[in-house]
């Protein structure tokens, strides 16, 4: 390992590039471009640093890697950091979008400064969930993205950017203090908030029930899952775009990756009860938000309902606990970030130029702007799952371990796929096909290559991991193969002991 | 012999010694100089406290008892001291500029606030009924003097008036509680107490006498249902004034009761757990909903503060030592917060004076970015977002309830907690999201100096946390 510390320079470089925004002087106009340039590099020379951590990243293990673990609050709370294969693609997932936000947002004119802060470090903050391996670490970055976040919405969201971001705000934060309660809880019981160990802890199976729960209002909220999923539609439509992409690509992932990390392994046996409960929520969420989807009129809370119903996939996927449906469900996420992140920055490219995220507003675009089409088009494709898109490979595999477990579920979510082509397919109707008919429109310009330097990765990535994916599922194959035999071996051990305790 | 002067007893009290003879220094100073002393007694304030503070850090280590046993110095009352003391510090380095700017710079000032502090730290070394009650009035009057110091303004004098008619209520409530444990233990000192009681020789008449005693003391923290004089007191009296209310005395009051609670009633524990469960629930409710309606922005921190106390009470009701470091860890932070925040307020001032709308900070990001930014550290901080101070606070507290299985309590105050958020963001929303109003004057230095400090600690502090979290669980140990 070339770089010692690694996983800490590259969650907290994004907060040295913040504080070197904060020292610039200034509201002129070179303040505001070296704020711009200097958020823009930070983010780059991070996802740089990230690529190591990929690169170094050994997949046959299920261990945890680039460990660090210092004192901090004393008793057993310590700044315990590592990456497991799990985890280590959430990583990258976020420096990878930075930069793309970063640019997406070069036309910001407002308190420029504030912006690139706030944007900075809402990624220290990000990263750190997915690198903490202590209870108390987590929650403090899981919870500190608020505040950033409610900001960006706030200050330089759209009309009802207010609402929004309150709403987003306390709906989060009331599903989050349960869970820290919960922790707490496992701190008593097991005497460590440390995860690794956790994860080794046999929690009674009464006290799983409870923490599960109190995790689940956390994660449920955060995912979102069907019913608390009413903030996002709000947050989506009044957030600037690079809110839109973060909340999208990765604060929704947190969720998922929370029940990755704590429900399944720390709570098998609770798992194990609640899965039908789950199942339940999701498949609601796939048929029910797939027809909100169909008949919203504004661009962003289409996407944004479309994101509550690939969710559910992912949800689906994890509570299955077959190898095929957990794989579906990380690639699921994965995969969701870079197509619901580069849906939105689509919608932003339009609203930039037209200021309006109306669908009656546009149509005939494929006239005037030939690229932003073809874009637009692999990325409504890869929403819908087509074969040969990312979207594919997860719905698929999340369908696969579905239909081992229950097949009225597998048969239910299937029906979300030909509802989502139904939005997906009649959203790009509306507003790329068509005669340009609207004199607003006339005068419309083709993408820029700013816009093109951020959309055209994610299209390579899109068809890339869509036709072989093999990378991004070589990284969590074993992680999640020993996470499936843990539960499994854990079940097994309650039963015995069960069957002991009747004998 | 009890009755023959004793230089270790006298040594054991010198912090307190110091500040009795500096407020008289200080009063003979303002009576008998020519010209007005009010900057010349603030200033000596500030160096009798800091030298109390010195002393009462360098007066070792371990438990030292003076006067047959009813004053106390342990690691709880030192740490508790230095924060009460740097809480009237800073309070008197704030009022400063207020008090000239109002003419109202009168020497009676800092002397009274000398004077309190020497009953707080009375209050926080009392090892029995009667050094509590002494500890106590001398503190209270000193108050009651405060509240009404703008003596030209109606809403200072019935902030005054109402603090003192409820106060002195309360203190006779206190009394009574106080004479019947007396009549049902035979002994005033919290050791002769704790004997009686480890005794077994318990019966209606020691509760009854616990619930009075109970009442007074939450009183004097302003827990919910005696509450009713904060949010009039908090408006009425000068801001400098609020804000000492709002710092060190609490931090006296809940040390107070801390020691009260843990180590005379040490035996009978379950009776007043199930009390100070409802003060704390009562009081993080009310404190979360009644502030949601408030546009007075000192009205909306006298019900924050209900709510502070609250989350205090929650780590005293678990009774144990996790507990009670909870608690000195929730008083710290407390004290800064609500010393930054106030340093904020102190500096809503424009040409034609003071304002305290919450309305009257709408755009102050892009007027003050500076003073907007802090103020929004400490509004997520006392809401108990991490990674700032007041989430740490909140974490050690409910960590201690949900050891000791109050489960219930523990789910209502972090639902509570989230209520609050709500009107804590606002005043953020008001700052950042609308549009600007008129400017406020220049932060004054030293609003500067305990602004920034204040903020340094809230946001540092996860990074610095560990020292005062051992200090903490001395202090705490240190009663059990």
């Amino acid at each position: 390992m070339a770089i010692p510390h690694l996983l800490s320079v590259v969650t907290f470089l994004p907060l040295v590039g913040a504080l070197f925004i904060l020292a610039v002087r200034g509201e002129d106009k070179p303040a505001e471009r070296s704020a711009r340039y200097v958020a823009l590099w930070t983010t780059i020379i991070t996802f740089v640093l990230s690529l190591l951590i990929w690169a170094n990243f050994d997949p046959n293990t299920p261990d945890f890697q680039f460990v660090e673990k210092t004192e901090w609050l004393g008793g057993a709370i310590s700044y315990h950091m590592g990456v497991d294969g799990i985890s280590m693609l959430f990583v990258i997932l976020t420096t990878f979008l930075m930069p793309g936000c970063i640019l997406a947002s070069w036309h910001v004119k407002t308190r420029v400064k504030e912006y690139m802060i706030a944007f900075l470090v809402l990624e220290t903050l990000m990263i750190g969930v997915f690198c903490a391996l202590d209870l108390v670490l987590f929650y403090l970055f899981f919870e500190g993205g608020l505040i950033p976040m409610f900001l960006i919405i706030g200050v330089w969201g759209g009309p009802r950017r207010v609402y929004a971001s309150f709403k987003f705000f306390l709906y989060t934060l009331l599903g989050s203090v349960l869970m820290l309660l919960a922790i707490l809880a496992m701190y008593w019981n097991a005497g460590t908030s440390d995860i690794p160990t956790l994860l080794n802890h046999q929690f009674p199976a009464e006290m799983q029930t409870w923490l599960w729960l109190a995790f689940f209002a956390s994660f449920a909220v955060k995912m979102p899952m069907w019913p608390v999923h009413t903030w996002l539609p709000d947050a989506h439509v009044e957030a600037p775009t690079a809110g839109s992409v973060i909340l999208a690509a990765i604060l929704l992932k947190m969720g998922g990756y929370g029940f990755l990390r704590f429900s399944i392994p720390m709570f098998p046996m609770a798992s194990e009860m609640f899965a039908p409960f789950v199942f339940t929520l999701s498949v609601v969420a796939i048929v029910y938000t797939s027809l909100v989807a169909l008949m919203q009129e504004d661009m962003k809370k289409l996407i944004a309902y479309s994101s509550v119903a690939h969710m559910g996939f992912v949800t689906m996927g994890l509570f299955t606990l077959t190898t095929q449906g957990v794989e579906g469900g990380l690639f699921q996420m994965v995969s969701h970030g870079l197509v619901s992140g580069a849906l939105f920055l689509c919608v932003g490219v339009i609203y930039d130029r037209m200021h309006t995220r109306e669908i009656a507003a546009y149509g005939g675009l494929v006239n005037r702007m030939p690229l932003y089409a073809f874009t637009f088009m692999v990325f409504t494709m890869a929403n819908v799952g087509l074969p040969g898109t990312s979207g594919f490979i997860g719905e698929v595999l999340t369908l696969t371990g579905a239909f081992q477990v229950n097949s009225w579920v597998a048969l239910f979510a299937t029906t979300g796929i030909i509802l989502s082509a139904g939005y997906a397919l009649w959203l790009y109707r509306r507003i790329i096909f068509g005669a340009l008919e609207k004199e607003s429109l006339k005068s419309i310009t083709d993408m820029n290559w700013r816009e093109a330097a951020v959309l055209i990765p994610l299209v390579v990535l899109t068809i890339g991991f869509g036709v072989y994916p093999a990378p991004i599922l070589d990284v969590f194959s074993v992680s999640v193969d020993n996470l499936i035999s843990n539960y499994q071996a854990s079940l097994a051990a309650f039963d015995a002991a069960r069957v002991a305790v009747a004998q | 012999m009890p009755d023959t002067f004793s230089t270790a007893d006298a040594m054991t009290l010198l912090p307190e010694l110091v500040l009795g003879v500096g407020a008289m220094a200080m009063l003979m100073i303002g009576a008998f100089r020519r010209g007005n002393s009010f900057d010349l007694c603030s200033s000596l304030a500030l160096v009798v406290l800091a030298v109390a503070a010195a002393l009462t850090v360098f007066s070792g280590t371990g438990t030292v008892t003076a006067y047959n046993g009813v004053f106390v110095v342990d690691t709880f009352a030192r740490f508790m001291k230095v924060l009460t003391i740097f809480g009237s510090a800073a309070t008197v380095l704030v009022s400063i500029g207020y008090f000239k700017a109002e003419r109202m710079d009168r020497f009676e000032y800092p002397v009274l606030v000398v004077l309190a502090t020497l009953g707080m730290m009375m209050m926080i070394s009392a090892n029995g009924l009667i050094a509590l009650y002494l500890g106590l009035e001398l503190q209270s009057l000193s108050l009651y003097v405060v509240a009404a110091f703008n003596r030209d303004s109606p809403r200072s004098a019935e902030a005054g008036l109402k603090y003192f008619v409820l106060g002195a209520l309360a203190s006779g409530m206190l009394l009574y509680g106080a004479s019947l444990v007396y009549g049902f233990t035979g002994t005033t000192t919290f050791e002769g107490i704790a004997t009686v009681i480890a005794e077994g020789d318990t019966g209606m008449g020691l509760l009854f006498g616990l619930c009075f005693l109970l009442v007074g003391l939450a009183f004097k923290i302003s827990a919910v249902p005696f509450h009713m004089w904060t949010p009039d007191v908090y408006e009425g009296a000068p801001t400098p004034v609020t804000t000492f209310f709002a710092s060190a005395p609490k931090v006296a009051a809940i040390a107070l009761l801390v020691r009260t609670m843990a180590v005379p009633f040490a035996g009978i524990a379950p009776d007043w757990q199930q009390i100070l469960v409802f003060l704390s629930i009562a009081s993080m409710v009310l404190g979360a909903f009644a502030a949601i309606g408030q546009n007075n922005i000192k009205r909306l921190m006298a019900y924050s503060s209900i709510g502070h106390m609250g989350y205090a009470l929650v780590g005293l009701a678990a009774a144990s030592p996790e507990g009670v470091k909870g608690v000195v860890i929730y008083m710290t932070i407390y004290v800064l917060m609500t010393l930054g925040t106030f340093g904020c307020i102190l500096a809503m001032r424009r040409r034609e004076g003071p304002v305290e709308e919450i309305s009257d900070l709408a755009g102050l990001a892009r007027t003050n970015g500076t003073m907007a930014f802090v103020l929004a550290m400490l509004m997520f901080s006392l809401a108990g977002i991490p990674p700032l101070a007041g989430f740490f606070a909140k974490l050690y507290v409910f960590s201690a309830a949900i050891k000791a299985d109050l489960f219930t309590l523990a789910v209502i105050g972090v639902v509570a907690s989230v209520v609050s958020a709500f009107y804590y963001l606002r005043v953020v929303k008001v700052m950042y999201f609308d549009e600007p109003a008129e400017e406020f004057e220049p932060m004054a230095g030293e609003l500067k100096l305990v602004v920034g400090l204040a903020g340094v600690f809230i946001i540092g502090f996860v990074v610095f946390a560990r020292p005062f979290v051992d200090a903490a669980q001395a202090a705490a140990a240190s009663l059990f």
